[in-house]
């Protein structure tokens, strides 16, 4: 199977993205400059974190305006695997593909650290290979990842069970004292209602190799993978 | 007809100016003149501190390498770029943007030679917390950092912050970058080959810090000056492009030199790149792209407008370079070309405005400056510490120390800053040193900044001496062996005597230890003119180092990792507390000698330290430094927050003071824990380097206990420990 690693202008994350697919997971991987309309074939999509033209406006705001998005939407509207990290999941946003909005942390801080997530849907591709209720310790690194969305839509999640991740303690406490960042309801990641997009703002690739502290990210990776397999 | 106003006021003496006429055989142009007047001033040419840093070692034990805007070390096939530089002024008028344009600066220094950039660190200085001024400067330089650094994608990895007094009316603003780089794709900061092109890239020139490295840098500040259009923005986003563009570029193999146009913009590229390939160089200002209408030559010249870079391609190949930074959606135009005539010749809509000798531009004048050891000094150092009553209460002295703000925990600053990108951040903010893997090998990098300023004023000479000493030390402690040196000299105002003599004798401090250690000075910064009606810095000679780990499977962190470990302490306990932060915050006192510092032992306890970590025997490894033992021990035990652990201590060298036993500053020490079953090990390892070593006591439990016989000196809760430690930084920002 081929990933697809989207390079925006002001992209961070996308060499780290990169190196999880080819030298840790030892797949086919590509960069798809954010000019190009082609996706190459790939299987899987990764818009990775960073600060898209410069997080100006918006956070994303300007990103979705990019040339591939248009392909991007074709293709994850025809089923195809599309996960957004981070910077990635507020283009996901501002692109419509996925419901809700980004604020700014409630500490008005940008926030780099460990933090963990319990799985709340392990039937979607991205987490095929977790336990529900897993705990995972992945790290987040973000200004705007405080998730808002109007009280309706988010039973409307709550009922399609799009609400993936949610922010917790080491012993999968979810609460107030564990959400970084003042996001609703302590999401930290939703997929779209047919489950083939998925937007989360811990970054899995950093935490995929031991000697990172944490290979938790791993599970969603191998995930995506063991799904394409299956498929 | 040029008035002794219009050099004045360029920060240029009346026999600098005759100098200028007598190098040009007339009288200059205003154009001309400013272009001087950047390329002479402190800031660029260093004309009163270069003789002296002559004396720095260049070549150590690892081969170094030495170029125009960073250096380096060669491991294997690659190279490892770093530097360190100020942005002390910027900072100190406008802190948020003064600090991220610090940090764009030194990340192109690092990108310009070919290297990517994977890890940022800072070394900062303010006055105390209780000042509202100096809480707006913290949050500013903090929130500079992290816009600039994060949205780069660059991870800042460590560095420091102190309070002190002295720097109440200048901040200290130090940012040390590093780089990776394959060494046979390093290119210079040079313009050579007549006839090859030379291409303007980046972002556009406006008014934008015009002034800032001759008027802002190199002058002290003086009471109700308004120095604030002096200072840059910068735009990060931009930056990032460039990062990308520019290494892409390198890659093709037709760049011949590049260099950021910084302090001084387009005057130091053209000159510099022209001097060092020892060329000339012919550009026309009317290509150069504005941001601004009207803008004078002499002003396109001195701009500073950030994220521009000078290029150097070979003839021929400008379309293919050029390319590279469109896609990126930045400028990239053929501005003029190398000559062979050695004269730095710029053109205004073809009329020429300056024709001056490369050299001439980048040789600027030496100074002798007069030295005199201050006054005050001998009264000061002296401290009879019997006049010293010794505390009633242990824990409460713990506890103060570790909210004192230079020694709490800086989680509420490093956690604002992205640490984790780029994925090599094998050891996180928190302990002795940054631990980077190298991804291709099995091998890490460790970097550490460090200055005690206080040890600085009080003994120059010697302090200089102990930010080697302990930078090495914080290296070992990680695992590393200590390769190579940037250094970031921040005095006050050299043309005063006691300033200068603080000066010379921290560069001979450093420059004899680093000869002791075998370690190059690769590349460093001076800043001078740190000064205010509030009065003048302590002397802060911030050293940067980076060292290597062969296996990245035996790397150390600082805290306990184990229960029923054995405590270590390596080195000699001495009854010393001049200096220290104990008789600052619990006396007030910035009083006595700076510790004591033998080389020869520092470096035996740092060799089988060292050893025992290679050697897989090691859990835990930290230094112990300000605040003494105590304090070390605390921050074994607290460090880690998912996993903390105690400990009890109950065999100390009682024969000193308790208080100097304590809480005393003697260098040269180490604290280490390791499994029962390596102890004999490690004995044989400390005999063989004549190291004094002691087994102190244990870990485990939930407090820290320290036992003077059955007597308990200290017991305190991790929790109590934690809670003032980890919080106290905050509190005094948010008060």
């Amino acid at each position: 199977m081929k990933f697809g690693v989207v390079v925006f202008p002001g992209s961070n994350c996308d060499q780290d993205c990169y190196y999880v697919v080819s030298n840790v997971l030892r797949q086919q991987v590509r960069y798809i400059w954010h000019k190009d309309t082609e996706l190459g074939g790939v299987d899987c999509i990764i818009l990775p974190g960073g600060f898209s033209y410069g997080d100006y406006l918006r956070t994303g705001a300007v990103a979705r305006f990019s040339p591939v998005m248009k392909s991007i939407i074709d293709f994850a509207q025809k089923g195809g695997l599309v996960i957004g990290i981070c910077n990635g999941f507020q283009i996901l946003l501002e692109a419509g593909l996925l419901p809700g909005a980004m604020l700014r942390n409630t500490n008005l801080h940008f926030i780099c650290k460990y933090v963990y997530i319990k799985t709340y849907n392990h039937k979607t591709p991205f987490t095929c290979l977790c336990k529900n209720g897993q705990v995972l310790k992945i790290p987040i690194a973000h200004n705007e990842g405080n998730y808002y969305i109007d009280n309706l839509s988010l039973e409307e999640l709550k009922r399609n069970n799009q609400i993936v991740f949610r922010y917790c303690s080491s012993d999968a406490e979810v609460s107030a004292d564990f959400n970084p960042n003042g996001s609703l309801d302590n999401i930290a990641g939703i997929v779209n209602k047919k489950g083939n997009v998925l937007g989360m703002m811990p970054h899995p690739e950093r935490s995929a190799e031991k000697i990172l502290y944490s290979e938790d990210g791993l599970n969603i990776f191998k995930s995506i993978i063991k799904w394409l397999d299956k498929k | 007809m040029i008035t002794p106003e219009v050099y004045t006021s360029l920060g240029l003496s009346e026999e600098e100016y005759n100098k200028i006429v007598n190098i040009l055989k007339r009288e200059p142009t205003i154009t001309e003149l400013t272009m001087f007047s950047v390329e002479w001033s402190e800031h660029c040419g260093y004309p009163r501190s270069r003789k002296l840093l002559g004396l720095l070692p260049k070549t150590g034990k690892y081969r170094s390498l030495i170029g125009e805007d960073a250096g380096g070390i060669v491991l294997d096939d690659l190279a490892i770029v770093f530097k360190m530089e100020s942005h002390n002024h910027p900072s100190q008028v406008e802190p948020k943007q003064g600090a991220a344009t610090g940090v764009g600066g030194i990340i192109r220094d690092i990108f310009v030679s070919g290297a990517r950039p994977i890890a940022l660190l800072d070394s900062l200085r303010f006055g105390t917390l209780s000042n509202a001024y100096n809480r707006y400067l913290l949050r500013g330089v903090v929130d500079g950092i992290q816009f600039y650094g994060n949205c780069l994608g660059v991870p800042t990895v460590g560095g420091e912050i102190y309070f002190d007094d002295s720097y109440n009316g200048n901040c200290l603003v130090n940012v040390m970058s590093i780089g990776v780089a394959k060494a046979n794709k390093l290119v210079r900061g040079i313009a050579t080959g007549p006839g090859n092109s030379i291409i303007y890239v980046g972002a556009s020139t406006g008014r934008d810090g015009i002034g800032g490295c001759s008027v802002l840098a190199s002058q002290e500040f003086k009471e109700g000056e308004e120095k604030r259009p002096t200072v840059q923005i910068g735009d990060p986003f931009t930056e990032k492009c460039l990062i990308e563009a520019t290494l892409e570029a390198i890659d093709t193999g037709y760049i011949i030199g590049i260099k950021d146009m910084g302090a001084a913009g387009l005057t130091c590229t053209t000159s510099e790149m022209a001097s060092a390939g020892n060329s000339g160089m012919e550009v026309e200002l009317q290509l150069v792209p504005r941001k601004e209408q009207d803008m004078q030559p002499w002003e396109v010249m001195m701009s500073e407008s950030q994220e521009r870079m000078l290029v150097c391609v070979q003839k021929g190949k400008e379309e293919e370079v050029s390319r590279i930074f469109k896609k990126w959606d930045l400028h990239a135009v053929v501005i003029g070309k190398v000559t062979e005539d050695g004269m730095v010749r710029i053109k205004d809509k073809g009329q020429v405005v300056a024709e001056i000798n490369a050299h001439s531009l980048t040789q600027a004048p030496l100074y002798d400056l007069e030295y005199k050891k201050p006054g005050y000094l001998e009264e000061l150092n002296k401290l009879d510490i019997n006049t010293i009553p010794e505390p009633k209460d242990y824990n409460l002295v713990l506890l103060e120390l570790l909210s004192s703000p230079s020694l709490a925990s800086k989680e509420w600053v490093y956690e604002q800053y992205d640490h984790m990108v780029q994925t090599n951040t094998i050891v996180l903010p928190g302990s002795d040193a940054a631990v980077l893997r190298l991804k291709g090998t099995n091998k890490a990098i460790a970097a550490t900044t460090d200055c005690n300023s206080r040890y600085c004023f009080l003994n120059p000479y010697r302090g200089a001496q102990i930010s080697v000493a302990e930078a090495a030390r914080n290296l070992v402690c990680s695992g590393a062996d200590p390769m190579g040196v940037t250094d970031c000299l921040n005095f006050g105002n050299p043309e005063k005597p006691d300033r200068y003599w603080q000066f010379k004798n921290c560069v001979e401090g450093i420059a004899d230890a680093c000869r002791f250690f075998n370690l190059p000075i690769v590349s460093g910064n001076v800043s001078f003119y740190n000064e205010s009606p509030k009065g003048v810095i302590n002397p802060t000679p911030t050293i940067g180092m980076v060292g290597i780990i062969d296996d990245t499977t035996r790397i150390c962190s600082q805290y306990f990792k184990k229960e029923k470990d054995a405590i270590i302490l390596l080195g000699t306990t001495k009854e010393e507390l001049g200096a220290s932060e104990y008789l600052k915050t619990i006396y007030g006192y910035i009083k006595g000698d700076a510790p004591a510092l033998n080389l020869n032992e520092e470096m035996a306890v740092q060799a089988s330290v060292l050893e025992a970590i290679r050697a897989g025997l090691v859990n835990s490894s930290h230094d112990c430094s300000e605040g003494g033992l105590a304090v070390a021990l605390a921050e074994c035990c607290i460090s880690f927050k998912e996993r903390m652990i105690g400990a009890t201590i109950d065999n100390l060298p009682f024969e000193i003071r308790m208080d100097a036993l304590l809480f005393g500053e003697t260098q040269s020490r180490i604290i280490i824990s390791c499994d029962r079953r390596y102890l004999g090990k490690i004995e044989e390892i400390a005999k063989r380097n004549g190291v004094l070593l002691r087994v102190i006591g244990e870990t485990g439990g939930e407090s820290l206990r320290i036992l003077h016989g059955k007597s308990e000196i200290i017991n305190l809760p991790l929790n109590d420990l934690n809670r003032h430690w980890r919080g106290a930084l905050e509190k005094q920002i948010s008060r």
